[in-house]
């Protein structure tokens, strides 16, 4: 029978030394860092996941606020959402999809297929940010301010706090496709970049559908 | 040596004053930074405390630093309201984590440094500017917020008209405050990734030292609740800036003028604020609780009773504390329902609690106990989380809190197990610490006595005023005079603020201790406690990278003392199996 060798993980720094294993009476998971002083690429997906559990947190603290605040107070009106709104989660739904083929492209060393796709995300996201602008522009002429209802102030506020986070997506986009970073650190940048896009991307749904049920 | 691993390269400490001390990326540094700021809060918080005290003790009495030398109650509740964001914030959050924890848990783990460097230092200096926003604030006209460091709505959200303090200063104050959300989220971010990613080689999630538990544990709380507070910041922010009724309810009127706002919710404010203020109380005593368990066991002799009992109960702890926000808020009117599953929730922690104080004990039964001040600190905090933790289930039980809220008894309570106890962890972490921070010893003498005053001192402050509560005396009154029947309570109120000056006076040996023994202390060699952990196994001062380049490999858990069969009482993490000494 043909034996297949499975490696548990892309070995990034070489482990040094023949020291011998310590014994696994400890439970839980081992520690793995110190072979080498070399700090694991881990650390930024781990560090990009934790951050997106606490701005998770952030956008539902002013949800509940949002379903609260609506379910308090008689003077809760609801105004019509500005049309472009569904175009602007086309675009930004595609900007996923791009950035999928960007990272494909990545896998298969090309290079310039990557940078292609990648460039496109970030053109998508800020045709995304500038449509969010003219939704503002929309409300604004229908008389829609932020101090005229709780609705419109929880829009402009949700809208502004997720098209900020954008924003520093959209940063992150044009730091990775500006710089010729080195392989591995390219390789674990987009990956950081993505799971941030994505995620911007999946929050901006939910908040829409929030505006668009709960308005 | 065999106990490491070989030397890939050894980081060097950057040259130059500014770059090394003060914009530094290295955790010690960063952490001996947070350890200053937090001293400096805490001295200015204390003095803002005792001449509260010297007010309520003595209200014909002049105090510097006011107008003619007379606290009105606005400049009492000003003081009120500085005193706990200085102390909640800046002092008991800042302090155990972002302090010790910076400073050890990078050592305890076997990395070179936090896994991001430079959100480590901006966080710092986020926290910085925090604290000298939240200072200015009692510099502008106006003068400082007199809405307490819970900052309640609508009395927060109006603006100027709501009284001295709540225009500029109170926006200044809700700025610094989301200033230092930023700053804990960035920081619990850190120390989460450390934790997860930069375990020296063998040392598993159940070999970690509790203290590296406790500051994981407080990283997930404040990674879930500040992110929370900062979303009600911006929220109240918008009220006070934007015109938004978000907090303010219609038809108010304040000083005779009708308000321009309508349909807002002050108990909206509540729930986001307590959502966040409740896991924060945990923030503040998680670490201590590592740190404790941690200084009690090395002083023992004896591995902590139950380690895994006591990583299981943090973590309870921890998620329980995301459950109870409503018991701050029996009085608000809400539904007896929630009330009752609050307050059951609450009740629960004690469980928890009560392991976690059993376990504590468990480590002092039988053990050749070392009655060293960092010992006794420990000690004192056991005692003080006992006493303080049972007045909470008091107040846990809805129908006696619409008594108890809002007075004295609350005051009493959470001082004593969450202000006075987490910094007695403060000062047994810094009486432990100090040798391997600084490489000279504190006076052991000046300590004990430290400790005496402040332990008795404590305990006259805090213990009569669960009585003052019982007697109905209402918190954050400026004066005794006006309420007939607390002008009849006054005797209390003069011995509490008697014993306020006396323990305040006490921390002045700390002080000249602390800074003296920095200075000239007796020299301290590389492991003074016999510790275990790996922090004790680098030299000091500790080299830049901590391990100058050979990563440790732990082949044991934390706290093995006093193993049958072995030569020295201690066996530490990273000694190998071959190395260890063994008794004939």
């Amino acid at each position: 029978m043909p034996q297949t060798i499975v490696t548990e993980e892309l070995e990034i720094t070489g482990r040094g030394g023949a020291a011998k294993p310590p014994s696994a009476d400890g439970g839980g998971d081992d520690g793995s860092f110190g072979a080498s002083a070399a700090i694991p690429q881990r650390i930024y997906v781990t560090g990009i996941t934790i951050a997106m559990g606490a701005i998770l947190m952030f956008f539902m603290a002013l949800i509940s606020a949002f379903i609260v605040r609506k379910g308090v107070g008689n003077d809760w009106r609801a105004f019509e959402l500005p049309r472009i709104l569904w175009l602007n989660t086309i675009i930004l739904l595609a900007s996923s999809a791009t950035v999928v083929l960007a990272r494909r492209k990545l896998g298969r060393e090309d290079r310039e297929g990557f940078h292609h796709w990648w460039a496109v995300t970030t053109v998508l996201g800020l045709f995304f940010l500038a449509g969010q602008l003219i939704a503002w522009r929309q409300m604004v002429a229908g008389g829609f301010y932020l101090a005229t209802n709780p609705s419109s102030s929880f829009f402009y506020v949700l809208t502004a706090a997720h098209g900020l986070h954008l924003l520093g997506g959209i940063c992150a986009l044009l730091y990775v496709g500006w710089l010729r970073l080195h392989k591995l650190t390219l390789a674990t940048a987009t990956e950081v970049a993505s799971l941030y896009w994505h995620f911007m991307d999946g929050l901006w749904v939910f908040l829409f559908l929030i505006l668009l049920l709960g308005r | 040596m065999s106990t490491h691993a070989p030397s890939v390269h050894h980081a060097e400490a950057p040259k130059g004053f500014i770059r090394h001390y003060i914009f530094s990326l290295d955790h010690k540094i960063i952490g001996t930074q947070y350890i200053l700021l937090g001293l400096s809060a805490v001295t200015i918080g204390m003095i803002l405390s005792v001449l509260m005290r010297i007010h309520l003790g003595w209200p014909n009495a002049h105090i510097w630093g006011f107008a003619n030398g007379i606290m009105t109650p606005e400049d009492y509740l000003r003081t009120v309201t500085m005193h706990g964001t200085l102390m909640v914030f800046f002092v008991l959050t800042t302090v155990p984590q972002s302090g010790f924890g910076n400073y050890f848990l990078p050592i305890q783990i076997g990395a070179p440094d936090m896994a991001f460097p430079r959100i480590n230092m901006l966080s710092f200096w986020f926290t910085f500017l925090a604290l000298i926003v939240l200072l200015s604030a009692a510099f502008v006209p106006g003068g400082a917020p007199i809405s307490g460091w819970t900052a309640y709505a609508p009395l927060s959200a109006l603006g100027e008209i709501a009284g001295p303090g709540q225009g500029l200063g109170q926006t200044l104050w809700v700025t610094s405050i989301a200033l230092f959300c930023a700053a804990s989220l960035m920081s619990g971010l850190n120390f989460l990734a450390t934790t997860i990613d930069l375990r020296a080689k063998g040392l598993s999630l159940m070999r970690m030292p509790l203290t590296v538990w406790g500051w994981f544990i407080t990283a997930c709380l404040a990674v879930l609740a500040f992110g929370v507070l900062l979303a009600a910041c911006i929220l109240l922010l918008l009220d006070r800036l934007a015109f938004t009724s978000f907090f303010i309810p219609g038809g108010l009127s304040v000083s005779g003028q009708l308000v321009n706002h309508a349909g807002g919710s002050p108990l909206l404010w509540q729930h986001l604020f307590w959502f966040f203020g409740h896991p924060e109380v945990y923030i503040a005593i998680l670490p201590g609780m590592g740190i404790i368990s941690h200084v009690l066991s090395t002083f023992s002799r004896k591995p902590v009773f139950g380690y895994k009992a006591m990583v299981y109960s943090l973590s309870a702890i921890g998620f329980l504390s995301f459950t109870v926000w409503g018991h701050h808020m029996f009085i608000s009117g809400m539904s007896p329902y929630s009330a009752i599953a609050f307050s059951v929730l609450t009740l629960v922690i004690g469980v928890p609690s009560a392991i976690k104080t059993f376990n504590w004990l468990g480590t002092l039964w039988g053990g050749r106990i070392q009655f060293t001040t960092s010992m006794l600190f420990a000690i004192g905090f056991v005692s003080l989380f006992v006493t303080g933790g049972l007045s909470g289930i008091f107040l846990a039980q809805p129908a006696l809190d619409l008594y108890l809220h809002d007075t004295y008894y609350v005051i009493g309570h959470f001082h004593l197990i969450m202000g006075v106890a987490a910094i007695f962890a403060m000062f047994a972490a810094t009486y432990f610490w100090f040798p391997k921070m600084f490489g000279k010893h504190m006076n052991e003498n000046m300590g004990k006595v430290h400790f005496w005053f402040t332990f008795i001192g404590v305990y006259c402050i805090f213990m009569p005023m669960h009585y003052l509560g019982y007697e109905g005396d209402a918190r954050r009154y400026s004066s005794t005079e006006s309420v007939h029947y607390m002008t009849e309570m006054h005797t209390v109120y003069l011995f509490i603020s008697i014993a306020a000056i006396i323990t305040a006076s006490a921390q002045i040996l700390f002080y000249w201790n602390f800074f003296m023994s920095w200075i000239r202390g007796k020299r301290a060699e590389q492991n003074p406690w016999h510790g275990t952990t790996l922090e004790w196994s680098v030299p000091t001062p500790v080299p830049h990278d901590n391990f100058a380049g050979h990563f440790p490999i732990v082949y044991r858990g934390p706290y093995e003392y006093s193993l049958p069969g072995m030569a020295d009482d201690y066996v530490p993490q990273h000694l190998a199996p071959e190395l260890v000494a063994r008794s004939k």
